[in-house]
């Protein structure tokens, strides 16, 4: 029988949930898992009374549960590392400089998006409807399901630039990303205020 | 984490309210921490201390956008993580990536010092902090995040930026690394733990 068809019949017996997540490849790391879910309290109740089971009957698992628990309690007990004593003294010195700068969400101009979204939308409606005058409808069409027929190489791309509409399109798009220009040039100019 | 004093909530109105001097309790609090966290990444307590200083200003700095939704470590930890990966990668320091182990002419220079330097460090914690620098920046942040800085599964994850399961697995293969690492280095060290 192989391992892994042993394992899936072990835990079938058992009824113990799986490990999706880590390939199990020894007897010894599904024993070490097991107890490490156990040591960090992630396991659920069936599991936790498997493995306190396991613990009152198998001394191969009561070796392994100390020696993690050894590990465990080590990490627990660890000890930080401390910077020099100037450090504090070093950083309030530094932050002296500076104010807190203003939460993001503040300084986020809301007519500033909505200009973008216009700017889009508007670009993409006019070249909507260009491409919707371009479209010849037929009653019927012998090659195509569609009731359309759109000839690429038929197009009159000349009109898209010459076409009145484009033009006033044009025209609203470059007043937009004027104001948006305006826009971010008086934040900054604001920002650099509040700084200063 | 500190539980006694002052909650961070607090301290961090107080700061936003202009009590400047009020960051230095925040200091007081987190800086073996963070400090602790950057030093995994650098190892060179010079790199570390300046680190540690630009991250407690950037959290200065932005102190307005702590939504509280987060446990305010969890918000600076963040900080730490992102400026710590922001500073190798500007400075190209070493071709370690973060997800391997430290290999090759660097652990065997760190081995022989360790041989040397066990006669003198007999300390558990001594032992536990060496094996630990031996372990890659990511598994030796992620037991940090875990045993010391109070963080869970899902907070260690947004500060990562990993799914917890991946996190889970992550905690378990670190620890596993570390238990390798201290069987092979520090056997007789393990024995007098398991023994205590």
């Amino acid at each position: 029988m192989s391992y892994g068809k042993y394992i899936r019949i072990k835990r079938e017996q058992n009824h113990a949930p799986e490990y999706p997540f880590i390939k199990i490849k020894t007897m010894d790391q599904e024993i070490e898992l097991r107890i490490w879910e156990f040591i960090d309290g992630h396991c659920n109740e069936v599991e936790k009374a498997f493995v306190m089971q396991k613990l009152a009957e198998n001394s191969v698992w009561r070796s392994k549960y100390n020696e993690l628990l050894g590990v465990h309690e080590l990490l627990q007990k660890q000890e930080l590392d401390m910077p020099s004593l100037r450090f504090t003294k070093n950083v309030m010195e530094e932050i002296a400089q500076y104010h807190v700068a203003p939460a993001t969400k503040n300084y986020i101009n809301k007519n500033v998006i909505r200009g973008i979204t216009a700017f889009f939308l508007t670009m993409i409606a006019g070249l909507f409807i260009y491409f919707l005058g371009q479209i010849h409808w037929t009653s019927s069409s012998s090659n195509s399901l569609l009731p359309v027929s759109l000839d690429a190489t038929k197009m009159n791309w000349s009109k898209l630039l010459n076409n009145s509409y484009i033009n006033i399109f044009l025209g609203i798009s470059a007043i937009l990303g004027l104001i948006l220009v305006d826009k971010y040039l008086q934040a900054k100019k604001n920002t650099g205020r509040t700084e200063l | 984490m500190t539980t006694t004093g002052q909650p961070d909530e607090e301290i961090i109105n107080r700061v936003l309210k202009g009590d400047q001097a009020a960051y230095a309790l925040i200091l007081e609090r987190y800086q073996n921490y963070v400090f602790t966290l950057v030093l995994r990444f650098t190892e060179n307590r010079e790199d570390a201390e300046e680190i540690a200083q630009d991250v407690f200003v950037k959290a200065y700095r932005s102190l307005a956008d702590f939504r509280g939704d987060s446990k305010f470590s969890t918000w600076l930890f963040t900080i730490t993580r992102t400026t710590c990966l922001s500073f190798l990668r500007k400075k190209k320091l070493d071709t370690l990536s973060l997800d391997n182990e430290r290999t090759g002419i660097q652990v065997e220079n760190r081995e022989s010092g360790f041989n040397a330097n066990l006669v003198e460090q007999k300390s558990k914690h001594a032992m536990l902090n060496q094996a630990i620098a031996m372990l890659s920046p990511d598994d030796a942040q992620v037991l940090n995040l875990f045993y010391k800085g109070d963080q869970t599964l899902e907070e260690i994850g947004k500060i990562m930026r990993l799914d917890p399961n991946t996190v889970k697995v992550k905690l378990h293969r670190a620890r596993q690394r570390l238990k390798d690492k201290m069987e092979k280095y520090f056997a007789n060290e393990l024995r007098e733990i398991h023994t205590d």
